[in-house]
């Protein structure tokens, strides 16, 4: 077994001074420690784990490849289910989904780290590889067209190539990735590795990418439908959810996800400023992303406030965790009122018998900058002839739209939870259902 | 407290832990270090006749599970490859430092009266040795010169060798067996028959311990080719322990004392060779993995375990398990063992099912319990073969539990169901 014997060499950070938002979060683990870590999986039958994966990734398979020293075998068992398991194991919530139901968490209340051992086998292969590691089926002559360049389009168009399609991806922004490259925090993506990522999904072959495509600007879906055999639709959810207040005009205040994209986009060296005093409003994982940012962009005070408690964030106990590490002030229970010049006003409100009600006590914070996390929404606009139910494009269970040839997924359908690995799934799975379509 | 103070062929030493005769045992620096660290006695790595050896570079080769862990190790090293004089020398010196260990020292040479009976002579002219023990077992290098394995194979020569040294010198000899034979019996009673004080067992198991994929050659590499080497370390301890039980229940080496070899890297395993019969332990892989540190853990291991049992000295202790090794034939065949999971301590890992499944019985059931899976071992069909004890990563959450059948001993010879069996009346 070769095993290339680096030992850690993460530089040891200043500590008065914040860690840059660009830096790696977590870094990638030596050689050393996957070894280690790796030997700590049981190869459960019928694992926990891989139930727990949206995607279903055979884990206790690629563990035991990467301690075996078969890093090759480790990252095709993870990209054959999921081809943004790079992604995926970096961002993925995995303290509420794999490790989460690691038996290991059953005697020693230390779950083997497979998200970092995923990054792990996956690194190795996307940088260090050739060739693609999936070959493409023979040309079927069928043509499809994927609206959206994030994780469900490009999933779907990944594996509708390896299947032998032609794939064209129509994407609104200058570049691929969609959240991946525009909505998640850079310490998670450090070192552009959501276009590095990109890079190797498009090595498969057969996918050719259009940007600045917009559905409703120079695309429609009734021309989609003429010009190819099939459309899948992964669009994402476009626009953001308003507090509905007084001052939201203000300058100083900006929704969470322009933020993000305002820090993901900046050229090196020039990152946003941000102001002395930022609160951030909402309970959800680009809440918490945006005040960390805010943070270690130098922001003196980050105060993140939620109507709601702990218990009913959307962020998960590891994130809120991690941005009281990170020196963010959590408010709960507080509901903004009115935004002013400098300051913005909250009321405090109770949970009775699962109602939210203000209590009519308010209080004022210090803030010129507010970003607002409160949600986001479908933008239907473009979408007419297909049904729209609870905010999200209606799909059966093969991702089927009540469009014919239309398939949909990713966040814009309800089918999980709006995360990566749910819309690799979503994109994985619809373009089966393509693939069947297609082949009948 | 118990007492630890060993004697085995009228050799004393302060604990029965004595480092094995190997690399650790080379020179009075190394063995300086084990007394400091509380080895009880050491087996001086074999002297041969001058000159002096020659070794190869690259010597060692590893057998290690994926998380590198030590499962055995082997070497294709010889003898002591420094000049007699030196070894002897220093051998005076540390037994004049360190007067209450024990100072045993391994001989080998070419199978002459005149080699053995020479080389035992120096040895015993220093008066610092408390024992000689007669290296008949390496099976590599030396055996190609006609000495090591290639003597301990053959009994008549084992007997011969013994008998030339234990003629010319007034020292206990302890005669150090090869595992390499079809038949421990063959040369412990050999042994035996030659005036052996003791015999020590086991010297290394003939192996290629490893193969480089990228070299294609066995390893330990040396230019590019290997050559088979002597394993030894944990994996071995289970080929020793059953050596040494069958020469503690043999009827013609009964008594004989026995210093047990192989793979003894806690006090649990000194213990278990104790148990069958062994009148000490002798260590080098354990050592060589972490240091001589680990004899701490042994001897408190050890004296901790003998007084939560209630054993005050070795005595008590050795051979306490021989009277149950017996031959399979006399085992009852109307006993029965059931597995049986504690769902308290299962963790939902599942192994105990599949191996089960796959490669057993098909006797562990899986339910869906409270937000995990239930595992239950189907009675009827569990035959009581322990692999899902031995598979579940849990301490004490499957134990197999004897069934109270109220059936008499019965073994096979007596079994109805043998075709061959002996009936009852003509048995008398």
């Amino acid at each position: 077994m070769t095993l290339i014997a680096t030992l850690a060499t993460t530089p040891k950070p200043d500590a008065d001074q914040p860690p840059s938002p660009y830096a790696d979060l977590s870094p990638a683990m030596t050689p050393v420690q996957a070894l280690a870590e790796s030997n700590r999986c049981l190869f459960c039958y019928d694992a926990p784990c891989i139930k727990a994966c949206p995607t279903g990734i055979d884990i206790p398979a690629f563990i035991r490849s990467i301690a075996t020293g078969n890093l090759k075998g480790a990252a095709t068992t993870i990209l054959s289910e999921n081809i943004m398991g790079g992604t995926c194991g970096r961002v993925c919530p995995t303290e509420t989904l794999c490790e989460q139901s690691c038996v290991r968490n059953r005697a020693e209340d230390r779950p083997v780290a497979i998200g970092r051992l995923q990054r792990h086998a996956t690194d190795r292969l996307i940088d260090g590889e050739p060739a693609h590691p999936f070959p493409r089926a023979a040309a079927t002559g069928k043509r499809v067209a994927v609206v959206g360049a994030g994780p469900a389009g490009l999933s779907c168009a990944h594996r509708l190539a390896t299947l032998g399609h032609e794939v064209t991806v129509f994407e609104a922004k200058a570049k691929s990735g969609g959240l991946n490259e525009y909505g998640l925090a850079p310490y998670k993506m450090a070192d552009d590795f959501a276009q590095r990522e990109v890079a190797f999904i498009l090595g498969v072959g057969g996918i050719s990418v259009e940007h600045g495509r917009k559905l409703g600007a120079d695309l429609s879906l009734d021309s989609l439908r003429a010009d190819y055999d099939a459309v899948f639709l992964g669009v994402g959810l476009g626009s953001n959810n308003r507090l509905g207040i007084p001052g939201e005009e203000r300058a100083g205040v900006e929704d969470a996800t322009a933020f993000i994209e305002r820090v993901r986009q900046a050229p090196p060296g020039q990152p946003p400023a941000v102001g002395r005093s930022v609160v951030v409003i909402g309970g959800g994982n680009t809440a918490v992303d945006a005040a960390i940012q805010a943070k270690r962009l130098g922001a003196e005070d980050v105060t993140l406030v939620y109507r709601r408690g702990r218990a009913q964030m959307g962020a998960t106990a590891w994130e809120q965790e991690l941005a009281q590490t990170e020196g963010v002030v959590l408010k709960t229970f507080a509901a903004p009122k009115e935004i002013g010049e400098t300051t913005i006003t909250f009321e405090r409100t109770r949970l009775t018998d699962g109602r939210l009600t203000g209590t009519g006590e308010t209080f004022t914070l210090q803030a010129d900058m507010v970003l607002k996390a409160v949600g986001q929404k479908l933008s239907a606009d473009a979408l007419d002839g297909l049904q729209v139910t609870g905010g999200k494009i209606a799909v059966d269970d093969a991702y089927r739209t009540t469009l014919a040839k239309v398939w949909a997924g990713g966040d814009c359908v309800a089918t999980g939870e709006d995360l990566t690995v749910q819309s690799v799934q979503d994109g994985k799975l619809a373009a089966l259902a393509i693939h069947s379509h297609l082949s009948a | 407290m118990a007492d630890l103070s060993s004697t085995i062929a009228g050799i004393r030493s302060p604990n029965p832990f004595w480092l094995a005769s190997a690399p650790p045992t080379d020179k009075a620096y190394n063995v300086v270090r084990a007394f400091k660290a509380g080895w009880g006695g050491v087996v001086w790595k074999t002297l041969g006749e001058d000159p002096p050896v020659v070794n190869v570079s690259s010597r060692y080769g590893a057998h290690l599970d994926t998380d590198r862990r030590m499962i055995g190790f082997n070497n294709i090293e010889l003898i002591s490859d420094r000049p007699l004089d030196v070894n002897l020398q220093e051998i005076i010196q540390v037994k004049r430092d360190w007067p209450d260990r024990a100072m045993v020292v391994s001989l080998m040479a070419t199978m002459t009266e005149t080699a053995w009976a020479g080389l035992a002579r120096r040895i015993a002219e220093t008066g610092a040795a408390d024992g000689l023990e007669l290296n008949l077992g390496c099976p590599h290098g030396m055996c190609e010169r006609g000495m090591g394995s290639a003597i301990g194979q053959v009994p008549e020569m084992v007997e011969q060798v013994t008998r030339w040294v234990k003629n010319a010198v007034n020292l206990p000899v302890i005669v150090k067996l090869t595992p390499n034979i079809t038949n421990i019996l063959w040369s412990a009673e050999a042994a035996k028959r030659g005036g052996a004080d003791a015999v020590s067992l086991i010297n290394t198991v003939n192996s290629i311990v490893a193969v480089d994929l990228d070299a294609m050659a066995p390893t330990p590499v040396v230019d590019g080719k290997g050559s088979h080497g002597g394993y030894c370390g944990p994996a071995v301890k289970p080929i020793a322990l059953n050596m040494v039980a069958e020469i503690a229940r043999n009827p013609e080496t009964r008594g004989l004392p026995v210093s047990g070899i192989g793979g003894i890297t806690t006090w649990r395993d000194a213990a278990e060779f104790l148990a069958l019969g062994a009148t000490n332990v002798q260590v080098c892989t354990a050592a060589m993995t972490y240091g001589f540190k680990i004899v701490e853990d042994m001897i408190g291991g050890l004296s901790n375990w003998m007084d939560e049992k209630g054993y005050r000295t070795l005595d008590e202790l050795s051979g306490r398990a021989v009277r149950n090794v017996v031959n399979w034939n006399d085992l009852n065949m109307n006993f029965s063992t059931k597995a049986v999971i504690d769902p308290a301590l299962c963790i939902d890992c599942g192994r105990c099912h599949i191996v089960c499944e796959d490669t057993s019985h098909q006797a562990i059931r899986i339910d869906q319990g409270e937000g995990r899976r239930l595992f239950t071992v189907v009675n009827e069909e569990c035959v009581g073969c322990n692999l899902c004890s031995h598979v579940c990563p849990v301490p004490d959450c499957i134990t197999m539990v004897p069934e109270q059948n109220n059936l008499p001993y019965v073994t096979w010879p007596n079994d109805a169901r043998n075709p061959m069996r002996v009936p009852e009346a003509a048995a008398e």
